[in-house]
């Protein structure tokens, strides 16, 4: 875009009253003409609740994925990360959005993203475990992309037609982050011993999280099916192994604890850096 | 191609106004009467009374700041022009991807480029459902794709198919996408995220020219 033209987009933007770059929000958005109708049948409490999880996998997940910018093996991986990352992030704002218009409280996207501390947030904890190295990383985008698909490919029929939009939205971008995790599993599993060491760490380290995901049935209610979720996650897990020639360990089951509040200690950290710009400067806008 | 009842259509901007008030109005949208929509690929002829194909030939001039050689009409993010009740030209914008940055850009030129042909009253709503697929990009917007050397393409997977994993080989010589630089039809992909998420980068086997990609969605 010309600078010319960029100015001129401003210029409409500052017409309308609007205050505004690129992804500026002006963090308090008033709220004008909130409907929260929630179709006749569904449970406005569970639609939220399950919006705002989801909501919540997506931004932290994002948010771990952001912290390998200037720090990636090769350019084309950061890009890659961080592209995954702002979908995600999509998803995410849409996401929030809805849960406002659903919980009754008329909060907003930023709102949740920024003023809640760690205890409220409802994610999966596999989502906000520390960053490790690109092996790890791989091995956790595999599990959640290859989850949060099997879901939304279900949630795609929910009886919200927002949820179910937003899903079907997703499970286009959510089909390339689960393929670009697997390649790069095979790549590494099938390549040197160090990387193939790594990888296996890697697989070791998620693995057990994987029963958090199965056992969340968060999403049974409005279209989600917890059990076939779980289970082609299971199976697209299994098959990445072998084709990288990882072992596959006898997990322990597991809890849905992240959902019902239980947090590990590294989620804190991860907010304070997230939360830190809104926070220092209330209500800015630039 | 939008399936009949079931738009469900966001107002405003999804990427700089609140999303609160986007979605929410998404939801009276769906509950009220459809606005009179003019199809995107379909010219409204004989509107021109009403000065509604004058509208809908601005917004759909409209250019990607993303892809500036093709307008919104070619990316098929148009999605329709049409007079609300209270007046105001009511422009259907459908975004790429969740997280697309451009999407506040073409929603700001859209309203620019409305009020320069004469519509003071200018409302971008944004629709979710159906998703946009690359396969709305139009003939004219392809060939522009290759001629900028950007690889257009190809048949998007159908939704309700089960979506493939593919395990090996891990860099790809698929078939299909050729060079839009030689023309030759051997390329592989070196990494299927290149500076938007709507691409990819490959190279080319014969004239080693590495190359974009608009990836199938």
């Amino acid at each position: 875009m010309s600078d010319e033209h960029l100015s001129a987009s401003l210029a409409a933007g500052a017409e309308d009253g609007e205050g505004r770059w690129a992804f500026g929000t002006g963090f308090e958005d008033p709220l004008h003409g909130v409907d929260t109708t929630v179709p006749d049948g569904v449970d406005a409490g569970a639609l939220a609740a399950l919006c705002l999880a989801l909501g919540d996998d997506a931004l932290v997940g994002a948010q771990r994925l952001a912290q390998w910018t200037t720090d990636a093996p090769e350019l084309e991986i950061e890009l890659a990360l961080a592209n995954i990352g702002l979908d995600l992030l999509g998803q995410a704002r849409l996401l929030y959005a809805r849960t406002g218009q659903v919980d009754g409280t008329g909060r907003g996207e930023d709102d949740y993203a920024y003023w809640r501390e760690a205890d409220a947030f409802r994610n999966v904890r596999l989502a906000e475990l520390p960053r490790g190295d690109f092996a790890f990383s791989m091995a956790r985008l595999l599990a959640l992309s290859a989850w949060r698909l099997a879901l939304f490919q279900r949630l795609a029929a929910a009886p919200d037609p927002v949820l179910a939009a937003i899903a079907a939205k997703g499970v286009k971008e959510l089909a390339y982050h689960r393929q670009f995790a697997a390649d790069w599993i095979v790549r590494l599993g099938d390549g040197t011993e160090e990387s193939a060491r790594r990888m296996q760490a890697g697989y070791d380290e998620v693995g057990p999280w994987l029963g958090e995901l199965a056992a969340d049935t968060s999403a049974d209610a409005l279209g989600g099916d917890a059990a076939g979720a779980g289970a082609e996650l299971r199976q697209v897990w299994e098959e990445t192994a072998r084709a990288a020639g990882l072992s596959v360990g006898a997990y322990p089951a597991h809890s849905g604890a992240g959902r019902a509040g239980a947090r590990t200690e590294h989620l804190a950290p991860l907010l304070d850096e997230l939360q830190s710009v809104a926070r220092a400067h209330p209500g800015a806008a630039w | 191609m939008t399936r009949p009842g079931a738009a469900v259509t966001v107002p405003a901007a999804l990427f700089d106004a609140g999303l609160d008030a986007v979605l929410a109005e998404a939801a009276r949208d769906t509950g009220g009467p459809a606005p009179r929509a003019v199809p995107a690929e379909v010219p409204d002829a004989g509107a021109d009374g009403d000065g509604l194909e004058r509208a809908r030939a601005a917004a759909a001039a409209v250019r990607d700041p993303e892809l500036p050689m093709l307008t919104l009409a070619d990316l098929g993010v148009l999605r329709s022009v049409a007079y609300a009740g209270d007046g105001a030209v009511e422009v259907a914008l459908t975004p790429t991807y969740s997280g697309c940055p451009a999407l506040a850009e073409m929603r700001a030129e859209t309203v620019r480029a409305l009020h320069e042909a004469g519509f003071p009253e200018v409302r971008v709503v944004t629709v979710l459902d159906p998703p946009w697929s690359t396969d709305w990009i139009s003939e004219a917007g392809r060939r522009a794709l290759a001629e900028h050397h950007i690889a257009p393409p190809g048949p998007a997977p159908h939704p309700s198919d089960p979506v493939p994993l593919t395990l090996s080989p891990t860099r790809t010589a698929a078939p299909g996408v050729a060079c839009p630089l030689c023309g030759a039809g051997r390329t592989e992909e070196i990494s299927r995220f290149s500076a938007t998420s709507c691409r990819a980068l490959r190279r080319c086997l014969a004239c080693r020219e590495p190359f974009e990609h608009v990836k199938e969605i």
